[in-house]
């Protein structure tokens, strides 16, 4: 076989190499879906970021519309502070509000990015101003058990009680404590 | 007594000088590297014999490994209603782990061994004695271009196994048992990172490659000039570079995916 026609197949097997890793990267990774253009940057401050991790998604109506790229603690205010990219054709209102959401039952931790009412839309920079904090199981626990320990009479605390998880998420625990305790009777 | 001191000893010492011989031999070989580069049809011709004859094996095995793969992982997930997710568990375990290592292997039993026996026939041949006699250093110009032709072909088989791994679970579970294919790859494309899995994979590759290559050309040099010698030291390279890549693999994957 002649130096040339080696030279060919080596070419041929260093292009199908190439090809092979273009596919991972493109096809079977995430290089394909990361970045994908122009963006711009919000930051949102949480009392609590559960687990939620550099890269996880940011959704809207359950669409992906941008990621986490970096967490960071607030040495102040002792909060998570979350910087999110947003792509930049998805433009959002400024009182729109950021909660860290979990998929599934076990399933990884997002941010889920509900949009308000306000007519100026969010620059590059702002601060999210309303937040909601990832649900910690064991605080939800602890507050169903408190509520169902002291009955009905603890319901209106338990709601009021400035706990780190916000107030919509807490409601079902004192309806269980009084469902319970009426079976109780 | 202090006989079996002795040949404790003695045995240890050899141990030891059999490390030191081949470190040395290592060095000689990286040191021959910059002059083999200035003649690059040498190695061109090496990435010829070490890589694309190897392309049948690899790829044959790759597909085998993408079908068994995903039809086992299939019955182990469709009762958890987890079935889409099997293009990530077969591409995880094939880019981080058996890529390389499998690759690692048929690379030591496909193209190390013929390596060995390549320069155990020159050596029993009596061709390396020539060229130092023609004041040629055989490292510049049998065992360099050798080296940097596997250090350059093992990450691409590396690579062509994992992506005809997965090409062959797709065929599996989509074209055969019918999974989503939008799902198929797109818990895929969010879960698996370029640079952490298919980067560190490559990286394994590179070091496999290496390794190897050189126990490879080791053994061939420092065969017994003789037909068993050379027998004997291809069954060697097939052992010792499969030791080696198996442990050499678990230490990169403590190293690297130790954290979640």
């Amino acid at each position: 076989m002649g130096k040339r026609s080696i030279e060919t197949l080596v070419g041929l097997f260093v292009l199908l190499g190439m090809a092979g890793l273009v596919f991972l990267a493109l096809k079977a990774a995430n290089l394909g879906t990361a970045g994908g253009g122009d963006t711009y940057t919000l930051k949102a401050n949480f009392d609590n970021i559960g687990g939620l991790k550099v890269r996880a998604p940011v959704r809207t109506a359950g669409v992906t519309v941008g990621r986490v790229t970096a967490i960071e603690l607030d040495s102040k205010t002792f909060q998570g502070v979350v910087s999110i990219e947003i792509a930049r054709k998805y433009q959002f209102p400024k009182d729109s509000a950021a909660k860290i959401l979990t998929a599934g039952l076990l399933g990884d931790q997002y941010i889920g990015l509900d949009p308000g009412g306000d007519d100026a839309n969010l620059v590059s920079g702002d601060v999210l101003p309303q937040t909601q904090s990832a649900v910690v199981l064991e605080n939800l626990i602890g507050q169903f058990l408190s509520g169902k320990a002291e009955g009905p009479a603890a319901e209106t605390a338990a709601v009021a009680a400035p706990a780190p998880a916000p107030a919509p998420t807490p409601a079902p625990a004192p309806e269980l404590a009084t469902s319970a305790s009426g079976a109780k009777k | 007594m202090t006989a079996m001191l002795q040949r404790l000893g003695a045995q240890t010492l050899d141990h030891f000088r059999g490390w030191g011989h081949a470190v040395f031999f290592f060095l000689d070989v990286l040191r021959a590297v910059p002059a083999s580069l200035r003649r690059f049809d040498l190695v061109v011709a090496q990435i010829y014999a070490i890589g694309n004859r190897s392309l049948v094996i690899i790829l044959a095995s790759g597909l085998a490994v993408g079908f068994v793969l995903a039809l086992q992982m299939y019955y182990a997930l469709v009762p958890f209603g987890a079935a889409e997710s099997l293009g990530l568990i077969v591409n995880l375990a094939l880019v981080r782990e058996l890529g390389p290592v499998v690759t690692g292997l048929l690379f030591a039993g496909r193209a190390g061994t013929s390596l060995t026996a390549e320069i155990g026939l020159m050596k029993a041949g009596e061709q390396i004695a020539a060229m130092e006699l023609m004041a040629i250093d055989p490292k510049a110009r049998v065992l360099a271009p050798r080296f940097i032709g596997g250090i350059i072909a093992m990450p691409i088989l590396a690579i062509l196994f994992s992506a005809v791994g997965i090409v062959g679970a797709y065929l599996v579970a989509v074209q055969l048992i019918g999974v989503d294919p939008g799902n198929f790859w797109s818990i895929m494309q969010t879960r698996v990172d370029v640079l952490r899995d298919v980067g560190n994979g490559l990286v394994k590759a590179v070091v496999f490659g290496v390794a190897c290559t050189v126990v490879a050309l080791y053994q061939g040099f420092e065969t017994e000039a003789t037909p068993e010698g050379v027998a004997y030291a291809t069954t060697r390279t097939v052992v010792i570079s499969s030791l080696w890549v198996l442990g050499l693999d678990f230490v990169l994957t403590a190293l690297m995916f130790s954290t979640p």
